[in-house]
């Protein structure tokens, strides 16, 4: 039926067809079911690349785009395409696909399944994260979006630890929570459509849709809430210390690092285009929410006691920036955040990695376990330093780009709110630095004398996120290039222009 | 005469038949009961047959009697059963259906 | 930068940072591998780098003094929307001076380094840092635009954090490292918040932009854009009331104290300050209050200098005393920009020195720090005896070592800027100067005069060559520089560029001559009071206890970590807790608060569940009939 597969199923089908081949594989093949997903997320990044490279960057209309009817009685297609701004989320996900499977080598052991089966659920969860970002009907999106927490959920409850199957369901069940009231919204959108022209799901007819404010406002909450939930922000974020607390590293290196990202992505995507009136309406009380959330991010970062629950709560924190670049409603804003949903991911990835690695080698993830690793093990000291710096938004990493842009961009249009945000990056310095005081500084403590540095296999897992992290400090441009006319279009979407500098004003 | 009185008839069968499974506890006459109730709602249909001079009541009184028919079989196999291995046909000795 | 001015492009100013940004890479990455030659390389790459400077010297002298500006763009940084930042440099009058100080400074203090650190296993790591700094704080001068700056800003407090906790294995050290970082942090907020109005207001965030627009903004933007640089200033340059890191600081080995805790880079918010003076000139009530902060700051470190027992932490103070003049100089506006850079540049000569010295008798007494231990040491140290102490005469203000050019025409133009301002900022100025010439005369008479109050086991012993050389060199600054920046007003004009100082003579209040002689007299009493304090007293070798309310306080810091600690860290855990707390039982509760209900409900409703057949058939038949009295109500 399909003649030609396009770039994105290529991507898409790609994992899956590692995961068949490990299917087929007989239980007791744990190494080669290891080399086959490493090979097949190298292979997949690979392709990722050669497709960016075609991407035209000026153009901001969907580009790579496939449309064949599925379910043509609903008016359902299998649509997909990318803008920038989804085309650097793929990136994202497939570049880290790698190194969360060559760093958590062995995380698969100790599972309640086989190592197979984890591999098997990673590779899905892979071909999720690509459709789900390159969906461009909503209906699609929506199967993407709920199905995504299938593998995660048994992702956590199958090889986590800890309470792990609590965190597993209470997870499952937020997401699902939010997924109803979108699927109500979407639902919305469909009854909307069919008076205005005939049924359809796709996101460039629905962004035409003509609807009552208050018809507006509604499906906008619907969709924003199961966002909120996803990204996460307060207070919808108390699932999230839990997941990532259980699950395994790699697991929720994948779960902070670009599944909370689908929530942001859907605001850009789904709020801000399909609802601009309800978007100007919520703005304020959205901007609130995400300051909240930065500051209270922050401060329950610095009194956490664990590595993995300080570590969300960091990015609970970063999240409040990034929806407040959303919603700020300027190309530095919107770029910014964008930009932001990116370094997050491998400063996030850097942090939880090697946090993983300083668990399982105490086998403790409490911060007063530890104790002047700084002398034992400076390998990993120095990975975690630069991961913590890049958290804290150093200049010359990458975050310090994106945060800048974020707080500049609302500045512009929101003083207040980018002025009480900004406190964050102090806040900040407290919640990296006294972790790293306490487990990295100091004299060594008892137990962690001959704790091994990293090995090989760690180093080149964890090389090439932090490369990525210095490198993009310094020379941003690449994604900046690509995200910015996205970025740009959808503002004028929301028919925003950027505030002009004051002086400018004045002289009119 | 007036097709009317059939149905209070079958009202008066009806409510029997409902006080009788709600109150007695043999499950024979409980079971009875029940039958005594789908008769009763066999004579409605066939008045009301009557009275809009088609068979649609008919043909389903005869549904009604079939299906009366294989609940009878099945019901009074359990009932059976149940006195077998408890020496008891009272409904309030068994609540399996709570496990 | 006038409309005349004449720019001209460079493609060797990258190089000035290139150098030590490659010695830092070179030796972090190598590691053990480089043990053996990387502080060699270190040094040769700072010493290549203040090659540089002076070629780039030379050029401009080449040229006059408007067509001395050099730039070089090297990429654009990030540039969306309207918001255009590209990675370039400048190179203007006023950032050759602070690359030859961080560069030349820098290099002495490296040449110290082999030998001081001669005997630490992580000597490679403690030279990579050093590179690094001096790497960042060469952006931090050379950055055209704030945001270049800041990177430059920000990487110099990273060096600073790693440094002073280089020997982060005591928990005290580490701490002191943290909250340094913290404290530049909160000054850092106010930089981002400046660059942010400054966007907002320019739409530029260059240097060049910002001082082309600066004319067309509101008084208001720029007072909020002055204060906020201002904050910046004081977490990085330790002022007022940001001030509470230095002492702290002093945990890091002593030549980072000398490079970056005295030399350079807390003297970046001066740089920042003077860098901005369009702005501030623009914007009285921001200036005014760079000038009440330099006040305030200046009597503060003395009071605290005055008190201390510890080399390092007394040096510490005047430093931090010494860069309120500085900040004072930049707070009267054109006619102190220049001023307050001479005082930067000759108190980099003679503080670096006496910092040396500090180590260098460090060195000699096993790492004792506190100077009532020590005692009568010139005739073991003579060499540093006598480089310290022409920084010490160069810093209380003697004729005509350093300080006294600079520091007496900071006092004068503080008198002179009129009114009531002038009397108060004068007399604070002055004050100071004598509370200076009494606690730096205390410093040296604790330490090398007197009778010697150390240990039979420590044996004074003068430093290496490789030490005492630098010593030397810096002690030939501090006597020499003062002269040479002020004969023929030659680093006034030569900034005059970049500040414009107003060559209009102002309304002399006190004329240069009574200043001076005031000055001297101050400095005499000051002098005269610690020789009969501690020369002509028996010194005791543990600090007295039955002293003063004051001197108790003036030991404490003037209370400055117990008023952080009540008013901001307690404070500050006490939410952290309430807010822990607070999420696991409201927000928290709330979810599963929701959970509980659904199946608490569930749990009654199974109540209902029997397994009675008649109770079910009791609730079919209520349910037949509510549902006929239901359709019955609604047919009628």
């Amino acid at each position: 039926m399909i003649k030609n597969i396009g770039w994105l199923t290529t991507l898409g089908l790609l994992p899956l067809l590692g995961a068949l081949v490990i299917a087929a594989l007989s239980p007791k093949s744990v190494a080669a079911a290891k080399r086959i997903a490493f090979g097949t997320t190298l292979a997949v990044a690979a392709t990722a690349i050669a497709m960016a490279v075609k991407f035209q960057i000026d153009n901001v209309d969907f580009q790579f785009v496939e449309v064949h009817s599925w379910i043509p009685s609903f008016g359902i297609n299998y649509a997909v395409g990318v803008d920038g701004i989804a085309l650097v989320l793929i990136l994202l996900s497939v570049l880290l696909a790698p190194v969360v499977v060559l760093a958590g080598w062995n995380e698969s052991h100790g599972g309640r399944w086989s190592a197979k089966t984890f591999y098997i659920l990673l590779l899905v969860l892979e071909t999720m994260m690509i459709g789900v970002f390159s969906a461009t009907d909503v209906f699609l999106f929506y199967v993407f979006f709920e199905a995504m927490l299938v593998p995660v959920y048994f992702l956590i409850g199958g090889y986590g630890t800890g309470k792990r199957s609590a965190a597993a369901v209470k997870f499952l069940i937020y997401s699902l929570f939010g997924g109803l009231l979108m699927l109500a919204a979407i639902i919305g959108l469909y009854v909307l459509s069919g008076k205005q022209g005939g049924h359809t799901f796709d996101i460039n007819a629905l962004s035409h849709l003509k609807m009552s404010s208050t018809t507006e406002n509604f499906l906008f909450l619907g969709f924003f809430i199961a966002f909120a939930i996803k990204a996460p922000l307060w207070p919808f974020h108390t699932w999230l210390p839990d997941a990532a607390e259980s699950a395994t590293p790699g697991t929720s290196v994948l779960l902070l690092g670009v599944l909370d990202k689908v929530g942001t992505f859907g605001m850009i995507r789904y709020c801000l285009t399909l609802f601009p009136h309800a978007t100007r309406t919520f703005t304020p009380v959205i901007l609130v929410l995400a300051v909240i959330s930065i500051i209270y991010g922050a401060f329950l970062a610095i009194g956490q006691t664990d590595f993995k629950r300080l570590i969300a709560f960091t990015s609970i924190s970063h999240f409040g920036f990034i929806t407040m670049g959303i919603f700020a409603m300027t190309t530095q804003g919107n770029s910014g955040a964008t930009l932001y949903m990116f370094n997050h991911g491998f400063s996030t990835a850097a942090l939880f990695l090697v946090a993983g690695w300083m668990a399982s080698r105490r086998g403790s993830s409490k911060i007063a376990d530890f104790g002047g690793l700084q002398r034992v093990t400076p390998m990993m000291a120095w990975a975690f330093f630069i991961a913590g710096m890049s958290s804290l938004a150093l200049p010359g990493l990458s975050s310090f780009v994106s945060e800048f842009l974020v707080l500049v961009g609302t500045y512009t249009r929101y003083p207040v709110a980018a002025v009480v945000g900004s406190f964050g990056i102090v806040l900040a310095s407290l919640y990296v630095l006294i972790p790293v005081q306490r487990a990295l500084h100091g004299p060594t403590t008892p137990g962690n004398e001959s704790l091994p540095d990293l090995n090989l296999r760690e180093k080149f897992a964890i090389a090439p996120v932090l490369a990525v992290i210095i490198f993009l400090g310094f020379y941003p441009s690449p994604l900046l290039k690509v995200i910015n006319p996205a970025a740009a279009h959808t503002i004028a979407q929301v028919g925003f222009t950027d505030p002009a500098p004051r002086i400018a004003q004045v002289g009119k | 005469m007036n097709a009317a009185n059939y149905l209070y008839v079958s009202a008066l069968l009806f409510t029997i038949g409902a006080i009788g499974v709600v109150v007695r506890r043999n499950a024979i006459v409980a079971f009875m009961c029940v039958e005594l109730m789908l008769n009763a709602a066999n004579l409605a249909f066939v008045t009301f047959a009557r009275i809009n001079g088609n068979l649609d009541g008919q043909v389903i009184a005869f549904f009604t009697m079939v299906v009366a028919a294989c609940e009878v079989v099945v019901g009074l196999a359990i009932i059976v059963t149940i006195y077998r291995s408890r020496r008891s046909a009272s409904v309030d000795d068994a609540s399996l259906l709570k496990r | 930068m006038t409309s005349t001015a004449v720019v001209y492009t460079s493609n060797s100013l990258v190089y000035l940072i290139a150098l030590p940004l490659f010695g830092a890479a070179v030796l972090l990455l190598a590691g053990r591998r480089s043990d053996r030659w990387g502080h060699l390389l270190a040094t040769a790459l700072s010493a290549g780098s203040f090659g540089i400077g002076l070629y780039q010297l030379s050029q401009m002298l080449g040229h006059s003094n408007d067509q001395r500006v050099v730039t070089q763009k090297l990429f654009s940084w990030i540039s969306v929307g309207t918001f255009n930042v590209d990675a370039g440099l400048t190179l203007d009058q006023l950032s050759i001076c602070f690359v030859l100080l961080i560069t030349g400074v820098g290099t002495l203090i490296h040449i110290y380094s082999i030998a001081y650190m001669s005997h630490d296993l992580d000597r490679r790591r403690f030279f990579a840092y050093l590179n690094f700094f001096i790497a960042a704080m060469l952006l931090l001068v050379l950055g055209d635009s704030y945001l270049n700056l800041y990177v430059g800003w920000e990487g110099v407090g990273l060096a600073s954090y790693l440094l002073i906790g280089f020997w982060n294995q005591k928990p005290t050290y580490a701490t002191a490292a943290k909250k340094a970082f913290v404290a530049n942090r909160v000054g850092d907020l106010g930089l981002s918040l400046a660059i942010m109005i400054t966007f907002a207001t320019m739409g530029t965030v260059s240097f060049a932009g910002v001082q082309e627009h600066v004319g067309q903004a509101s008084t208001g933007a720029l007072t909020a854009i002055g204060i906020m640089l201002l904050i910046a200033a004081t977490g990085k340059s330790a002022q007022f009331p940001l001030q509470a890191w230095l002492g702290d600081a002093m945990a890091g080995p002593t030549p980072v104290s000398a490079l970056i805790h005295a030399a350079t880079m807390v003297t970046a918010g001066v740089y920042l300050i003077v860098r901005s003076n369009f702005i501030f000139n623009a914007a009285p009530a921001a200036q005014l209050a760079v000038a009440i902060i330099g006040a305030i700051t200046l009597l503060f470190g003395a009071i605290i200098g005055m008190a201390k027992d510890d080399i390092k932490k007394a040096l510490a103070a005047s430093t931090m005393s010494q860069i309120g003049y500085m900040v004072l100089g930049a707070g009267l506006g054109p006619a102190g920009y220049a001023f307050a850079i001479m005082h930067l540049l000759t108190h980099g000569f003679f503080k670096a020195g006496m910092f040396l010295g500090a180590g260098s008798v460090m060195h000699g007494m096993d790492d004792e720090v506190n100077m009532r231990r020590y005692g009568g040491l010139r005739k073991f140290m003579p060499i540093t005896f006598a480089t310290f102490g022409l920084g010490y005469l160069a810093i209380i203000g003697v004729p005509p070592f350093a300080g006294f050019y600079s520091k007496d025409k900071i006092i004068e133009i503080a008198f002179n800027s009129g009114g009531t301002k002038g009397w108060i900022l004068g007399t604070a100025a002055l004050l100071g100067a004598g509370i200076t010439a009494f606690y730096m005369t205390r410093v040296v008479i604790l330490t090398f005069a007197g009778n010697k109050r150390w240990d039979e086991k420590a044996h004074p012993h003068e430093s290496p060559f490789l030490m005492w050389a630098p010593m030397v060199l810096l002690a030939i600054g501090s006597v020499a520089s003062g002269f040479l920046f002020t004969h023929g007003n030659s680093l006034r004009n030569w900034l005059a560029p970049v500040v414009e100082p107003q060559l209009v003579h102002q309304s002399e209040l006190l004329s240069p001559a009574v200043v001076s002689i005031l000055a001297l007299l101050l400095v005499l009493v000051g002098v005269g009071i610690a020789v009969v304090k501690y020369l002509r007293r028996e010194v005791p070798e543990v600090a007295p206890e039955n002293v003063s309310v004051f001197t108790k306080i003036a030991r404490r810091d003037l209370l400055q970590d117990d008023f952080n600690e009540a008013v901001f860290m307690r404070p500050g855990q006490a939410l952290t807790r309430a807010l822990v707390t607070a999420d696991n039982a409201v927000v928290d509760g709330a979810v599963r608060g929701v959970g509980r209900l659904t199946v608490g409900t569930g749990n009654a409703l199974r109540e209902t569940q029997t397994g009675f057949v008649r109770s079910y058939a009791l609730w079919i038949l209520i349910g037949a009939v509510g549902l006929i009295a239901a359709i019955w109500v609604v047919a009628q």
